[in-house]
């Protein structure tokens, strides 16, 4: 079979950054319904019926949902047997020139500047911008390409706790960000939560964030405890007595994902990342025969992702232990 | 579009805003604005007020209300601009030109996110006899870029780029906008804030102490933070 070309590669990032900008995913608009649903306040519950009708027109217009399109990134999948053009440097110019096409096009905000000087190219592509994380798989010819569209100025903390400080730790640490953040809604809740805990600090960082931004809501843990302090922290963070926009009410999180990593046995880092009321994000797998396929769960966190063994069978078989 | 059924008041005004329409406004109403409204945040006040630069249209005569705004904007081959989605930008920071943009502007709206602190109502828009209202959200970009109509202009564009060059819109049904503070200085911010705070120590009932204290969770200097 042909190598997948460098066009299937740039048409898939061009795609994904359209989309996601413009609508809004389904098990987001589902968890965010379900949040008016519930919010018994009448100003709070205006805020979210309200976005439920902003996702409705970007989707029925072509329009970006939020003007604010955030930082466009990128995480990459590629499956141990796919064969690509190009290599990996090609892959990252096709997803750099992707980017700064559809913000031509979109169009997307030009967030992108140079932190020191504010200068820019107005295209979203700059030093070290956009991010791409790289992930493997193995048993799979196929790459995934996921982008998220993400604000970038409120709402993520990170705090070093240690391990006497316990899961009261994490929670007084939440209950922190959620109201320092969510006072006059900052952090455009109600959103998915993601906390990383563990790892080094930057490990710790991209575990939240990944956690808050490529699971989908009412995914769960698969290590049935974590599952469990994923709802309840959820609904703590709901029983604050806060809203969206910080209004009184009872709508913080729409779901709240946890992901961990090994950390140093005297520590335990903690990050808290909200992923916005206009939770975006985009997915294309790309066959090893060429063709697209798009959708919204980026299935970021396979089992192989997780594995906490040395060989990847060994793991796998750890891991089933554990969950039965 | 089919307004939701709602038990809040909601306010249609035309720009620019005369006293006698902006006295209707208080804190929680809905409102939705028709006409014209200049955005200008950072690099506009600093071309202003700090090196004095003349401003590109005399403002007051076209329009009183200013969007702390960054449409998601581009250019056509033609020279015309496209506007996909419009959604503001946090406003406390622009808190410190306030008093004299609206005096240079006799702004009397002003529009943005999240609000200013109370006490800039007090002290600085409501002598001025100007409100503050609030995007509703904060993301509801396609709503109001459905009600931009037209860009009447923009200026500064090559000088500050997209995200800060001074853009006129002539919009119609532009909203849902929440008014934050009226002519009196009330906040709605401030009022909703201090009865969430009412519950806030509830939720940190039963946790134990933290190991490692630190600055901000204590405001006393003297404290010892281990």
């Amino acid at each position: 079979m042909k190598p997948i070309s460098q066009r299937a590669i740039e048409e898939a990032c061009y795609e994904i950054m359209k989309k996601a900008a413009v609508d809004i995913p389904e098990d987001y608009l589902t968890g965010i319904k379900r949040s008016a649903e519930q919010e018994k306040e009448a100003l709070s519950g205006f805020v979210i019926r309200t976005m439920v009708r902003n996702y409705e027109t970007a989707t029925a217009e072509r329009r970006p949902m939020c003007a604010d399109t955030g930082l466009p990134r990128y995480f990459v999948k590629v499956g141990d047997h796919a064969r690509f053009e190009g290599g990996f440097t090609g892959m990252e110019r096709s997803i750099r020139s992707a980017t700064a096409r559809a913000t031509q096009d979109v169009p997307m905000r030009p967030n992108r500047v140079h932190p020191l000087w504010r200068t820019d190219y107005n295209n979203n592509v700059g030093i070290n911008a956009p991010e791409v994380e790289w992930s493997f798989e193995p048993d799979a010819g196929w790459i995934d390409i996921t982008t998220v569209h993400k604000g970038g100025l409120f709402g993520t903390d990170y705090r070093m706790l240690f391990p006497g400080d316990g899961i009261d730790g994490i929670r007084r640490f939440l209950l922190d960000t959620l109201i320092a953040f969510g006072k006059r809604g900052l952090a455009c809740q109600p959103a998915i939560i993601g906390i990383g805990i563990g790892g080094s600090k930057d490990t710790c960082m991209q575990l939240g964030k990944q956690a808050a931004c490529l699971r989908i809501v009412g995914d769960r843990n698969p290590d049935r405890k974590i599952a469990e302090l994923e709802l309840e922290l959820m609904e703590e963070s709901n029983s604050i007595g806060m809203g969206p926009m910080g209004f009184v009410g009872s709508s913080m999180a729409v779901d709240l994902h946890i992901e961990v990593g090994y950390t140093h046995t005297g520590g335990m880092p903690v990050s808290v990342h909200t992923f916005c009321l206009s939770s975006r994000r985009a997915t294309a797998r790309i066959h090893a025969d060429g063709h697209i396929e798009y959708r919204t769960d980026p299935k970021w966190f396979t089992p192989y992702y997780r594995r906490e063994g040395v060989d990847w069978e060994g793991a796998g078989l750890g891991q089933a232990r554990r969950y039965a | 579009m089919v307004r939701q059924d709602d038990m809040l008041e909601k306010i249609d005004i035309d720009l620019p805003a005369s006293p006698e329409s902006l006295a209707k406004l208080k804190p929680g109403s809905i409102v939705y604005l028709n006409g014209v409204v200049y955005t200008a945040r950072e690099g506009v006040y600093d071309r202003v007020l700090n090196h004095k630069e003349a401003l590109p249209v005399p403002i007051h005569e076209v329009t009183n209300a200013n969007f702390h705004c960054s449409p998601a904007a581009s250019s056509n081959a033609d020279g015309s601009y496209r506007i996909g989605a419009v959604t503001a930008t946090a406003s406390f920071r622009f808190s410190k030109y306030m008093g004299d943009w609206l005096d240079a502007t006799k702004t009397k709206i002003v529009i943005g996110k999240g609000g200013m602190p109370a006490d800039d109502y007090k002290d600085i828009l409501a002598p001025r006899g100007a409100v503050y209202l609030t995007t509703v959200g904060y993301g509801t970009g396609a709503l109001l870029g459905q009600g931009v109509r037209k860009v009447l202009a923009v200026h500064w564009l090559e000088e500050l780029g997209i995200a800060q060059a001074m853009w006129m819109f002539e919009v119609s049904n532009f909203g849902p906008f929440l008014v934050d503070s009226d002519l009196e200085g009330n906040s709605l911010f401030a009022e909703q804030g201090e009865l969430v705070n009412q519950s806030i120590e509830k939720a940190y009932e039963g946790l134990r102490k933290p190991a490692l204290l630190r600055y901000g969770e204590t405001d006393d200097r003297k404290d010892e933070l281990i």
